[in-house]
């Protein structure tokens, strides 16, 4: 069968969810040979392994963590000139889409981003998108080269398939433009203990009904009773009532989760454009004649700050 | 020594409009409204900034795109920019992001170049890929997603706030660099910077000028096709209640039902 390529998202060798993902959808098209790139191939490879990944090629060279994406790409390339895979999968975070883009570059291959489903087709893998705020979904195929295609969290859900998963190492040579974008500091972000927005099952957001960043309280603690993450709208960021790292829309982050609550957020297209392709869709707000309401599965026209701690309250007692 | 500023500017559907598919499985141009994309507007911004800085710098516009794509680069123009190039070509319709970046990476060369800027995204294709390309084609480094940026001595700085750090970054010139919306808002238009830009040249260049061949790009040469665009038909209306004191204990029923508590 043919060998596909998944490129492993992790942090210290902890492989994000989105990247078991992946591996789920590689398996329709091929058998899965994971790239591991950084510290800590051995702990994932376990990970990887359950996930169905035959192999994992992995490579550690202080140049991944000193300079931006360029070295990365050099290394997907030569796990692509190792394997010569039917396809190469990389997770939709905004490196990957830079390392995918790179790489498709090099090897004079097509590159279709951000799909929300993969399946096999005669002519190759099909990618499903979502576009034009979601008002579109389109079927594609890359039609020269190897496809490259990177996929967005939370697009299938990892089933465990156990395969060999065992390690080899990848030979690496730097070019010459590895070394170009020097990192010269890295501050982890602060964890919050909430799920990352792009990748969580459940997300809360909060708007301009939110009314100040002393109110957002409300909404993390509806979030924290679900185990979501928490969203703001451009709005609520615009106002500095929330970090720009949580919003919500086409200028912030894309999400697609199982839930989307939405509280005091009116549904400006510029919203709907990053949250229109969650599953089960939520509203809280005092306008009734708001567009957001026009999405949604289940909505209440009320004041959020009645509503959401209600709402929390209630979800703490039926979890107890 | 002069700066030379390459700022790559997209015209797209407005946003707001409704925006859709052509039969051939472009986007319709026809439909909707276009405007230079908002995320552009950033990166045009910023290098006004660099170039306000420097002692001696040039800022040109860049586009590839139809002829109404002119209205992006006037707007550009009239926010500051200095000049601008206008990639026209009949065969270019359709061409998809590889060959887009093969044009932009061909049009960057002839014009020169110390410093390429992009917004992040395009609003309407949004694949967020095309300056990663660009540095890869050109061969210099990229500086990308970045929410601040400077250039001095040679060597270009800024801050990248990825998912999981905020990473300080730092290259020499040339490069390319993309900025976010966190960057600095771009400044509007003033009445004597309009009047202005209609003055302000405007190069046009077509596929020989670049020495591109029209098989290499467009809707036949593009490296990935669309087989199918559906309309995502209406979301089946919701229910929408109206809190009478109970909404909270409501919504959480309807949570339970759906399994999600």
């Amino acid at each position: 069968m043919a060998e596909v390529l998944v490129y492993v998202d992790h942090v210290d060798g902890a492989v994000r969810k989105p990247t078991l993902e992946l591996l789920t959808l590689a398996r329709r098209l091929g058998d899965p040979v994971a790239v591991h790139l950084g510290p800590g191939a051995e702990d994932a490879a376990k990970v990887l392994g359950e996930h169905g990944a035959v192999k994992v090629l992995a490579a550690d060279a202080a140049e991944f963590a000193d300079y931006l994406v360029a070295p990365k790409v050099d290394a997907l390339q030569a796990a692509y000139d190792a394997v010569s895979p039917a396809a190469v999968l990389v997770p939709s975070s905004a490196e990957g889409k830079e390392v995918a883009a790179r790489l498709a570059v090099r090897i004079g291959s097509g590159i279709i981003t951000d799909a929300v489903d993969l399946a096999a087709g005669d002519e190759g893998p099909v990618a499903t998108q979502s576009v034009f705020a979601a008002g579109y979904t389109t079927k594609s195929r890359v039609t020269k080269g190897t496809p490259v295609i990177t996929v967005k969290p939370n697009s299938a859900s990892p089933e465990p398939a156990p395969a060999a998963g065992a390690v080899e190492q990848l030979a690496v040579s730097f070019g010459e433009q590895a070394t170009g974008t020097k990192v010269t500091s890295r501050t982890p972000r602060e964890s919050t203990g909430r799920p990352e927005l792009t990748e969580a099952a459940i997300v809360v957001s909060g708007g301009r009904g939110v009314n100040g960043a002393e109110n957002f309280h409300v909404i993390e603690a509806l979030a924290d009773s679900l185990g979501a993450a928490v969203g703001a709208s451009r709005a609520a960021v615009d106002a500095g009532w929330y970090p720009h790292s949580n919003q919500v829309g086409q200028t912030g982050k894309s999400v697609s989760p199982q839930l989307y609550i939405a509280a005091g957020i009116s549904g400006a297209i510029q919203h709907r454009a990053g949250m229109q392709t969650s599953k089960t869709i939520v509203a809280v707000n005092k306008d009734a004649e708001a567009p957001i309401f026009d999405l949604v599965d289940y909505g209440i026209v009320g004041d959020l700050f009645q509503v959401v701690p209600q709402l929390t309250e209630e979800v703490k007692t039926r979890k107890g | 020594m002069s700066l030379r500023i390459v700022v790559c500017v997209k015209y797209v559907p407005d946003a707001t409009g409704d925006r859709r598919f052509a039969e051939d499985l472009t986007t319709d141009r026809e439909s909707v409204d276009g405007l230079l994309s908002e995320l552009d507007e950033y990166a045009v911004e910023q290098a006004l900034q660099i170039s306000d800085e420097a002692d001696d710098a040039e800022v040109t516009v860049l586009t590839v795109g139809p002829e109404d794509a002119n209205d992006a680069l006037r707007k550009a123009l009239s926010m500051g920019a200095d000049k601008a190039v206008h990639v026209e070509d009949d065969d270019l319709h359709g061409t998809d992001a590889l060959g887009t970046s093969l044009v932009l990476a061909k049009a960057i060369e002839k014009t020169g170049y110390d410093l390429v800027i992009c917004g992040m995204a395009s609003t309407d294709g949004t694949m967020g890929v095309l300056p990663a390309m660009l540095a890869e084609r050109l061969a210099v480094p990229q500086v990308t997603l970045l929410s601040e940026v400077s250039v001095d001595g040679g060597k270009v700085t800024g801050r990248r706030d990825g998912d999981t750090a905020t990473e300080q970054l730092e290259a020499a010139l040339p490069a390319v660099v993309s900025v976010t919306d966190q960057s600095g808002e771009a400044r509007y238009p003033s009445f004597k910077g309009i009047m202005a830009a209609k003055k302000k040249p405007v190069e046009s260049l077509d596929l020989d000028d670049l020495d591109i061949d029209g098989d290499d790009v467009g809707l036949e040469g593009a490296w990935t096709a669309v087989d199918d665009a559906a309309e995502r038909p209406a979301r089946t209306a919701g229910t929408v209640v109206k809190d009478e004191g109970e909404g909270g204990k409501q919504l959480a029923t309807y949570l339970a039902e759906q399994k999600f508590i």
